[in-house]
Protein backbone atom coordinates (compact mmCIF):
# COMPACT_ATOMS: atom_id res chain seq x y z
CA UNK A 1 0.00 0.00 0.00
CA UNK A 2 3.23 2.61 0.89
CA UNK A 3 4.77 1.93 -2.10
CA UNK A 4 1.96 2.31 -4.55
CA UNK A 5 1.43 5.69 -2.48
CA UNK A 6 5.11 6.75 -3.18
CA UNK A 7 4.65 5.25 -6.26
CA UNK A 8 1.60 7.70 -7.14
CA UNK A 9 3.83 10.93 -5.25
CA UNK A 10 6.23 10.27 -7.66
CA UNK A 11 3.72 11.35 -10.46
CA UNK A 12 3.92 14.24 -9.22
CA UNK A 13 6.45 17.02 -9.99
CA UNK A 14 8.06 14.50 -12.13
CA UNK A 15 7.99 17.94 -14.63
CA UNK A 16 9.73 19.95 -12.69
CA UNK A 17 12.72 17.77 -11.73
CA UNK A 18 12.82 17.01 -15.29
CA UNK A 19 13.14 20.05 -15.81
CA UNK A 20 15.87 21.01 -13.44
CA UNK A 21 18.00 18.10 -14.85
CA UNK A 22 20.43 18.35 -17.62
CA UNK A 23 18.47 16.79 -20.07
CA UNK A 24 16.04 19.45 -19.19
CA UNK A 25 18.05 22.65 -19.96
CA UNK A 26 16.63 22.64 -23.54
CA UNK A 27 13.52 22.58 -22.74
CA UNK A 28 14.02 24.96 -19.72
CA UNK A 29 15.50 27.77 -22.28
CA UNK A 30 12.30 27.35 -24.63
CA UNK A 31 9.84 27.92 -22.09
CA UNK A 32 11.85 31.42 -21.81
CA UNK A 33 11.81 31.65 -25.12
CA UNK A 34 8.08 31.15 -25.36
CA UNK A 35 8.32 33.61 -22.77
CA UNK A 36 10.14 36.31 -24.95
CA UNK A 37 7.32 35.16 -27.79
CA UNK A 38 4.49 35.85 -25.71
CA UNK A 39 6.22 39.38 -24.39
CA UNK A 40 6.71 40.31 -28.20
CA UNK A 41 2.78 39.28 -28.73
CA UNK A 42 1.68 40.83 -25.82
CA UNK A 43 3.73 44.07 -24.48
CA UNK A 44 5.50 44.97 -28.04
CA UNK A 45 2.03 44.12 -30.07
CA UNK A 46 4.48 42.40 -32.32
CA UNK A 47 2.50 40.32 -35.19
CA UNK A 48 0.30 38.99 -31.31
CA UNK A 49 -2.50 37.21 -33.58
CA UNK A 50 0.44 34.88 -34.37
CA UNK A 51 3.22 35.20 -31.53
CA UNK A 52 0.90 34.44 -28.93
CA UNK A 53 -0.53 30.98 -30.04
CA UNK A 54 3.15 30.30 -31.10
CA UNK A 55 4.73 31.23 -28.24
CA UNK A 56 2.22 29.70 -26.01
CA UNK A 57 2.22 26.25 -27.63
CA UNK A 58 6.02 26.57 -27.48
CA UNK A 59 5.38 26.72 -23.62
CA UNK A 60 2.80 23.82 -23.45
CA UNK A 61 5.24 21.44 -25.43
CA UNK A 62 8.59 22.46 -23.36
CA UNK A 63 6.59 21.14 -19.95
CA UNK A 64 7.85 17.48 -19.83
CA UNK A 65 5.52 14.37 -19.58
CA UNK A 66 2.79 16.87 -21.39
CA UNK A 67 1.62 14.81 -23.97
CA UNK A 68 0.67 17.43 -25.88
CA UNK A 69 2.91 16.67 -28.82
CA UNK A 70 2.32 12.88 -28.98
CA UNK A 71 0.29 10.43 -31.11
CA UNK A 72 -3.28 11.76 -29.91
CA UNK A 73 -1.90 15.07 -27.87
CA UNK A 74 -4.08 18.14 -28.94
CA UNK A 75 -0.59 19.88 -30.47
CA UNK A 76 0.10 16.96 -32.58
CA UNK A 77 -3.38 16.75 -33.33
CA UNK A 78 -3.85 20.41 -34.68
CA UNK A 79 -0.56 20.02 -36.46
CA UNK A 80 -1.49 16.60 -38.39
CA UNK A 81 -5.25 17.86 -39.39
CA UNK A 82 -3.42 21.39 -40.90
CA UNK A 83 0.17 21.80 -40.92
CA UNK A 84 1.43 18.43 -42.26
CA UNK A 85 -1.31 18.37 -45.25
CA UNK A 86 -0.97 22.35 -45.60
CA UNK A 87 -4.71 22.86 -44.93
CA UNK A 88 -4.50 25.93 -42.33
CA UNK A 89 -2.31 28.42 -44.64
CA UNK A 90 -4.71 28.21 -47.27
CA UNK A 91 -7.63 28.93 -45.27
CA UNK A 92 -5.85 31.66 -44.07
CA UNK A 93 -4.86 32.52 -47.77
CA UNK A 94 -8.95 32.98 -48.36
CA UNK A 95 -9.08 35.33 -45.34
CA UNK A 96 -6.05 37.45 -46.47
CA UNK A 97 -8.01 37.20 -50.57
CA UNK A 98 -11.39 38.59 -48.67
CA UNK A 99 -9.60 40.95 -46.96
CA UNK A 100 -7.18 42.83 -49.47
CA UNK A 101 -8.30 45.60 -51.98
CA UNK A 102 -6.27 45.09 -55.12
CA UNK A 103 -8.12 48.12 -56.62
CA UNK A 104 -4.36 50.30 -56.02
CA UNK A 105 -2.77 47.79 -58.20
CA UNK A 106 -4.80 47.52 -60.82
CA UNK A 107 -5.11 51.65 -61.42
CA UNK A 108 -1.42 50.49 -62.09
CA UNK A 109 -0.77 47.05 -63.10
CA UNK A 110 2.63 47.66 -64.34
CA UNK A 111 3.29 48.09 -60.31
CA UNK A 112 3.31 44.03 -60.35
CA UNK A 113 6.95 44.13 -61.17
CA UNK A 114 7.59 45.69 -58.22
CA UNK A 115 6.48 42.90 -56.39
CA UNK A 116 8.82 41.09 -59.07
CA UNK A 117 11.80 42.71 -58.03
CA UNK A 118 11.05 42.63 -54.18
CA UNK A 119 10.71 38.90 -54.23
CA UNK A 120 14.86 38.71 -55.47
CA UNK A 121 15.92 38.63 -52.02
CA UNK A 122 14.16 34.78 -51.88
CA UNK A 123 16.33 33.45 -54.66
CA UNK A 124 19.74 34.97 -53.25
CA UNK A 125 19.39 33.72 -50.03
CA UNK A 126 18.75 30.53 -50.86
CA UNK A 127 22.11 30.48 -52.46
CA UNK A 128 23.77 31.85 -48.99
CA UNK A 129 22.07 28.86 -47.37
CA UNK A 130 23.16 26.49 -50.05
CA UNK A 131 26.61 27.60 -48.45
CA UNK A 132 26.42 27.48 -45.45
CA UNK A 133 25.39 23.57 -45.82
CA UNK A 134 22.06 23.36 -45.97
CA UNK A 135 20.62 20.88 -48.15
CA UNK A 136 19.06 21.93 -50.88
CA UNK A 137 15.33 21.68 -49.69
CA UNK A 138 16.17 22.98 -46.09
CA UNK A 139 17.85 25.77 -48.09
CA UNK A 140 14.50 26.14 -50.18
CA UNK A 141 12.38 26.64 -47.10
CA UNK A 142 15.11 29.02 -45.59
CA UNK A 143 15.00 31.22 -48.51
CA UNK A 144 11.30 31.65 -48.60
CA UNK A 145 11.29 33.72 -45.22
CA UNK A 146 12.05 36.15 -48.27
CA UNK A 147 9.07 35.92 -49.32
CA UNK A 148 7.99 37.98 -46.39
CA UNK A 149 4.48 36.22 -46.54
CA UNK A 150 3.79 34.01 -43.13
CA UNK A 151 1.27 31.15 -44.73
CA UNK A 152 3.48 31.27 -47.95
CA UNK A 153 6.93 30.30 -45.81
CA UNK A 154 4.50 27.88 -43.83
CA UNK A 155 2.70 25.94 -46.87
CA UNK A 156 7.00 25.54 -48.76
CA UNK A 157 8.35 24.45 -45.44
CA UNK A 158 5.76 22.34 -44.51
CA UNK A 159 6.32 20.78 -47.61
CA UNK A 160 10.30 20.23 -47.85
CA UNK A 161 11.40 20.85 -44.33
CA UNK A 162 8.41 20.43 -41.78
CA UNK A 163 11.88 19.74 -39.25
CA UNK A 164 12.28 23.78 -39.80
CA UNK A 165 8.90 24.95 -39.37
CA UNK A 166 9.51 26.59 -35.81
CA UNK A 167 12.20 28.45 -36.67
CA UNK A 168 11.01 29.68 -40.17
CA UNK A 169 7.98 30.54 -39.04
CA UNK A 170 8.28 32.36 -36.22
CA UNK A 171 11.49 34.17 -37.94
CA UNK A 172 9.25 35.12 -41.17
CA UNK A 173 6.53 36.51 -38.75
CA UNK A 174 8.84 38.37 -36.42
CA UNK A 175 10.99 39.84 -39.13
CA UNK A 176 7.65 40.98 -40.81
CA UNK A 177 6.74 42.56 -37.85
CA UNK A 178 10.26 44.41 -38.16
CA UNK A 179 10.17 45.94 -41.57
CA UNK A 180 9.36 49.45 -40.34
CA UNK A 181 13.29 49.62 -38.60
CA UNK A 182 14.48 47.29 -41.32
CA UNK A 183 13.53 48.78 -44.26
CA UNK A 184 14.35 52.82 -43.90
CA UNK A 185 18.58 52.66 -43.41
CA UNK A 186 18.37 50.55 -46.67
CA UNK A 187 16.29 52.92 -48.56
CA UNK A 188 18.01 55.57 -47.15
CA UNK A 189 21.55 54.22 -48.24
CA UNK A 190 20.60 53.52 -51.74
CA UNK A 191 18.92 56.76 -53.02
CA UNK A 192 19.99 60.05 -53.08
CA UNK A 193 18.16 63.07 -52.00
CA UNK A 194 16.64 64.27 -55.03
CA UNK A 195 15.71 60.87 -55.73
CA UNK A 196 13.66 60.60 -52.73
CA UNK A 197 11.84 63.78 -52.52
CA UNK A 198 10.29 62.59 -56.65
CA UNK A 199 6.81 63.40 -56.85
CA UNK A 200 4.39 61.35 -58.40
CA UNK A 201 1.07 62.06 -60.06
CA UNK A 202 -1.99 61.44 -58.06
CA UNK A 203 -4.19 58.25 -59.44
CA UNK A 204 -7.11 58.41 -60.49
CA UNK A 205 -10.30 56.00 -60.37
CA UNK A 206 -9.75 53.81 -63.36
CA UNK A 207 -11.12 50.56 -62.85
CA UNK A 208 -14.39 48.95 -63.09
CA UNK A 209 -16.43 46.97 -60.93
CA UNK A 210 -15.89 43.93 -63.73
CA UNK A 211 -12.62 44.35 -64.48
CA UNK A 212 -12.39 44.28 -60.08
CA UNK A 213 -14.27 41.14 -60.40
CA UNK A 214 -12.57 39.36 -63.34
CA UNK A 215 -9.06 39.83 -61.97
CA UNK A 216 -8.98 37.54 -59.16
CA UNK A 217 -10.00 34.89 -62.03
CA UNK A 218 -7.22 36.23 -64.27
CA UNK A 219 -4.62 35.83 -62.06
CA UNK A 220 -5.80 32.12 -61.02
CA UNK A 221 -5.71 30.85 -64.83
CA UNK A 222 -2.77 32.98 -66.30
CA UNK A 223 -0.68 32.08 -62.95
CA UNK A 224 -2.24 28.57 -62.54
CA UNK A 225 -1.33 27.38 -66.08
CA UNK A 226 2.05 29.46 -65.99
CA UNK A 227 3.00 27.51 -62.27
CA UNK A 228 0.79 24.94 -61.77
CA UNK A 229 2.55 23.66 -58.38
CA UNK A 230 1.54 27.33 -57.07
CA UNK A 231 -2.23 26.98 -57.81
CA UNK A 232 -3.43 26.09 -54.17
CA UNK A 233 -1.44 29.31 -53.08
CA UNK A 234 -2.80 31.23 -55.86
CA UNK A 235 -6.36 29.86 -55.97
CA UNK A 236 -7.14 30.22 -52.64
CA UNK A 237 -6.17 33.90 -52.38
CA UNK A 238 -8.22 34.60 -55.37
CA UNK A 239 -10.80 32.72 -54.21
CA UNK A 240 -11.24 34.61 -51.46
CA UNK A 241 -10.69 38.32 -53.37
CA UNK A 242 -13.26 37.19 -56.19
CA UNK A 243 -15.95 36.49 -53.78
CA UNK A 244 -15.15 39.92 -51.82
CA UNK A 245 -15.58 41.24 -55.53
CA UNK A 246 -18.55 39.37 -56.61
CA UNK A 247 -20.23 41.03 -53.21
CA UNK A 248 -22.94 38.60 -53.06
CA UNK A 249 -21.67 35.87 -50.91
CA UNK A 250 -20.66 38.78 -48.31
CA UNK A 251 -21.99 35.98 -45.24
CA UNK A 252 -18.61 33.93 -46.74
CA UNK A 253 -16.32 36.54 -47.15
CA UNK A 254 -16.99 37.83 -43.50
CA UNK A 255 -16.71 34.04 -42.19
CA UNK A 256 -13.43 33.74 -44.35
CA UNK A 257 -11.62 37.51 -42.95
CA UNK A 258 -12.97 37.07 -39.81
CA UNK A 259 -14.55 33.46 -37.85
CA UNK A 260 -12.40 31.37 -40.12
CA UNK A 261 -9.13 33.00 -40.20
CA UNK A 262 -9.28 33.47 -36.84
CA UNK A 263 -9.60 30.04 -35.52
CA UNK A 264 -7.87 28.68 -38.37
CA UNK A 265 -4.80 31.32 -36.94
CA UNK A 266 -5.62 30.15 -33.41
CA UNK A 267 -4.96 26.54 -34.67
CA UNK A 268 -1.81 27.60 -36.83
CA UNK A 269 0.51 29.27 -34.22
CA UNK A 270 -0.16 26.78 -31.72
CA UNK A 271 0.59 23.66 -34.18
CA UNK A 272 3.49 26.11 -34.81
CA UNK A 273 4.45 26.51 -31.65
CA UNK A 274 4.68 22.65 -30.91
CA UNK A 275 7.41 22.31 -33.19
CA UNK A 276 9.29 24.66 -30.83
CA UNK A 277 10.55 21.54 -28.62
CA UNK A 278 13.90 22.08 -26.87
CA UNK A 279 15.61 19.89 -28.28
CA UNK A 280 14.91 19.97 -31.69
CA UNK A 281 14.88 23.49 -31.59
CA UNK A 282 18.31 24.55 -30.34
CA UNK A 283 20.60 24.00 -32.77
CA UNK A 284 22.77 26.01 -34.67
CA UNK A 285 20.63 25.68 -37.62
CA UNK A 286 17.72 28.00 -35.92
CA UNK A 287 20.32 30.76 -35.65
CA UNK A 288 21.72 30.21 -39.50
CA UNK A 289 17.79 30.45 -39.91
CA UNK A 290 17.00 33.51 -38.41
CA UNK A 291 20.22 34.95 -39.28
CA UNK A 292 19.34 34.18 -43.11
CA UNK A 293 15.83 35.28 -42.89
CA UNK A 294 17.08 38.71 -42.08
CA UNK A 295 19.49 38.60 -44.86
CA UNK A 296 16.56 37.71 -46.89
CA UNK A 297 14.57 40.55 -46.12
CA UNK A 298 17.06 43.21 -46.39
CA UNK A 299 17.96 41.56 -49.60
CA UNK A 300 14.70 42.04 -50.80
CA UNK A 301 14.40 45.66 -49.95
CA UNK A 302 17.57 46.47 -51.83
CA UNK A 303 16.30 44.40 -55.23
CA UNK A 304 13.60 46.33 -54.41
CA UNK A 305 14.79 50.02 -54.04
CA UNK A 306 17.51 49.50 -56.89
CA UNK A 307 14.72 48.22 -59.41
CA UNK A 308 12.87 51.57 -58.37
CA UNK A 309 16.11 53.66 -59.23
CA UNK A 310 16.23 51.50 -62.88
CA UNK A 311 12.70 52.38 -63.69
CA UNK A 312 13.34 55.81 -61.91
CA UNK A 313 16.38 56.42 -64.80
CA UNK A 314 13.59 54.96 -67.57
CA UNK A 315 11.05 56.89 -67.05
CA UNK A 316 13.23 60.27 -66.85
CA UNK A 317 12.31 60.52 -62.89
CA UNK A 318 9.04 59.72 -62.90
CA UNK A 319 8.97 57.27 -60.23
CA UNK A 320 10.09 57.26 -56.45
CA UNK A 321 12.60 54.65 -56.59
CA UNK A 322 11.96 54.51 -52.91
CA UNK A 323 8.24 52.80 -53.98
CA UNK A 324 10.47 49.98 -54.70
CA UNK A 325 10.62 48.87 -51.10
CA UNK A 326 6.87 48.33 -50.77
CA UNK A 327 7.05 45.45 -53.77
CA UNK A 328 8.05 42.89 -50.47
CA UNK A 329 4.50 41.38 -49.19
CA UNK A 330 4.63 42.29 -45.61
CA UNK A 331 1.27 43.86 -46.21
CA UNK A 332 0.59 47.01 -45.87
CA UNK A 333 3.26 48.09 -43.43
CA UNK A 334 6.23 48.58 -46.63
CA UNK A 335 3.76 50.54 -48.11
CA UNK A 336 3.46 53.29 -44.88
CA UNK A 337 7.30 52.79 -44.78
CA UNK A 338 7.18 54.40 -47.86
CA UNK A 339 5.16 57.10 -47.20
CA UNK A 340 6.53 57.40 -43.93
CA UNK A 341 10.13 58.06 -46.01
CA UNK A 342 8.45 60.00 -48.53
CA UNK A 343 7.18 62.48 -46.51
CA UNK A 344 10.12 62.67 -43.99
CA UNK A 345 12.26 64.41 -47.15
CA UNK A 346 8.73 65.97 -48.92
CA UNK A 347 5.93 66.81 -46.35
CA UNK A 348 3.74 67.46 -49.33
CA UNK A 349 4.77 63.96 -51.03
CA UNK A 350 1.96 61.61 -51.24
CA UNK A 351 3.33 58.29 -52.00
CA UNK A 352 0.85 56.26 -50.54
CA UNK A 353 -1.21 54.87 -53.43
CA UNK A 354 1.64 54.45 -55.57
CA UNK A 355 3.15 51.94 -52.57
CA UNK A 356 -0.18 50.21 -51.93
CA UNK A 357 0.08 49.47 -55.76
CA UNK A 358 3.55 48.02 -55.14
CA UNK A 359 2.97 46.10 -52.39
CA UNK A 360 -0.36 44.79 -53.29
CA UNK A 361 1.43 43.56 -56.33
CA UNK A 362 4.32 42.04 -53.79
CA UNK A 363 1.39 40.43 -52.38
CA UNK A 364 0.68 38.51 -55.40
CA UNK A 365 4.35 38.20 -56.01
CA UNK A 366 5.28 36.79 -53.21
CA UNK A 367 3.26 33.60 -53.93
CA UNK A 368 3.78 33.85 -57.64
CA UNK A 369 7.62 33.50 -56.50
CA UNK A 370 6.72 30.63 -54.16
CA UNK A 371 4.10 29.02 -57.46
CA UNK A 372 7.49 29.37 -59.70
CA UNK A 373 9.73 27.91 -56.76
CA UNK A 374 7.73 25.14 -56.87
CA UNK A 375 6.71 24.60 -60.18
CA UNK A 376 10.92 24.20 -60.68
CA UNK A 377 11.41 21.90 -58.26
CA UNK A 378 8.68 19.86 -59.20
CA UNK A 379 10.32 19.58 -62.59
CA UNK A 380 13.84 18.75 -60.91
CA UNK A 381 11.88 15.42 -59.56
CA UNK A 382 12.00 17.06 -56.07
CA UNK A 383 8.17 18.80 -55.99
CA UNK B 1 22.93 17.77 -59.44
CA UNK B 2 25.35 19.41 -57.08
CA UNK B 3 23.63 22.03 -54.97
CA UNK B 4 25.67 25.17 -57.00
CA UNK B 5 23.86 23.53 -60.31
CA UNK B 6 20.88 23.48 -58.44
CA UNK B 7 21.11 26.78 -56.73
CA UNK B 8 22.01 29.05 -59.81
CA UNK B 9 19.05 27.33 -61.69
CA UNK B 10 16.56 28.34 -59.20
CA UNK B 11 18.10 31.59 -58.70
CA UNK B 12 17.78 32.12 -63.11
CA UNK B 13 14.80 30.17 -63.81
CA UNK B 14 12.94 31.49 -60.43
CA UNK B 15 13.96 35.53 -60.64
CA UNK B 16 13.35 35.05 -64.32
CA UNK B 17 9.94 33.45 -64.17
CA UNK B 18 8.54 35.52 -61.34
CA UNK B 19 8.98 38.93 -63.49
CA UNK B 20 7.70 37.12 -66.74
CA UNK B 21 4.88 36.03 -65.04
CA UNK B 22 3.90 39.10 -63.12
CA UNK B 23 4.82 40.91 -66.42
CA UNK B 24 2.52 38.62 -68.41
CA UNK B 25 -0.38 39.25 -65.53
CA UNK B 26 0.16 42.78 -65.47
CA UNK B 27 -0.20 42.97 -69.74
CA UNK B 28 -3.42 40.92 -68.77
CA UNK B 29 -4.96 43.41 -66.51
CA UNK B 30 -4.76 46.44 -69.03
CA UNK B 31 -6.28 44.41 -70.98
CA UNK B 32 -8.97 43.62 -68.75
CA UNK B 33 -9.37 47.54 -67.94
CA UNK B 34 -9.41 48.28 -71.74
CA UNK B 35 -12.42 45.63 -72.45
CA UNK B 36 -14.24 46.54 -69.15
CA UNK B 37 -13.46 50.32 -68.84
CA UNK B 38 -15.19 52.38 -66.26
CA UNK B 39 -18.99 53.20 -66.83
CA UNK B 40 -19.91 56.51 -66.45
CA UNK B 41 -21.82 55.82 -63.60
CA UNK B 42 -18.76 54.30 -61.73
CA UNK B 43 -16.62 57.53 -62.72
CA UNK B 44 -19.59 59.51 -60.33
Amino acid sequence: MLETILAGISGLGSGALSLVSVAGLPNLIMLAAGGVLLYLGVGKNVEPLLLVPIGFGCVLVNIPFGGLNEEGGLLKTLYDMGVANEVFPLLIFVGIGAMIDFSPLLEKPSMLLFGAAGQCGIFLTLLLALALGFTNLESVSIAIIGACDGPTAIYVTSQYAPHLLGAVSVAAYSYMALVPIIQPPIMRALTTQKERTVRMPTIRKSVSARARLLFPIVVTLVGGLIAPKGLPLLGTIMLGNFMRESGVVARLTKASENEIANVVTLFLGLAIGSTMEGHAFLTPQTLAIFGLGFLAICLDTVAGVVFGKIVCAATGGKVNPLIGAAGISAFPMAARVVQVEGQRYDKRNYLLMHAAGANTGGQIGSVVAAAVMLSVLQAMGLG
Amino acid sequence: MDKWSFGLTLLVVGISGTFITLWLLGLVTELLKKAFPLEPEEKK
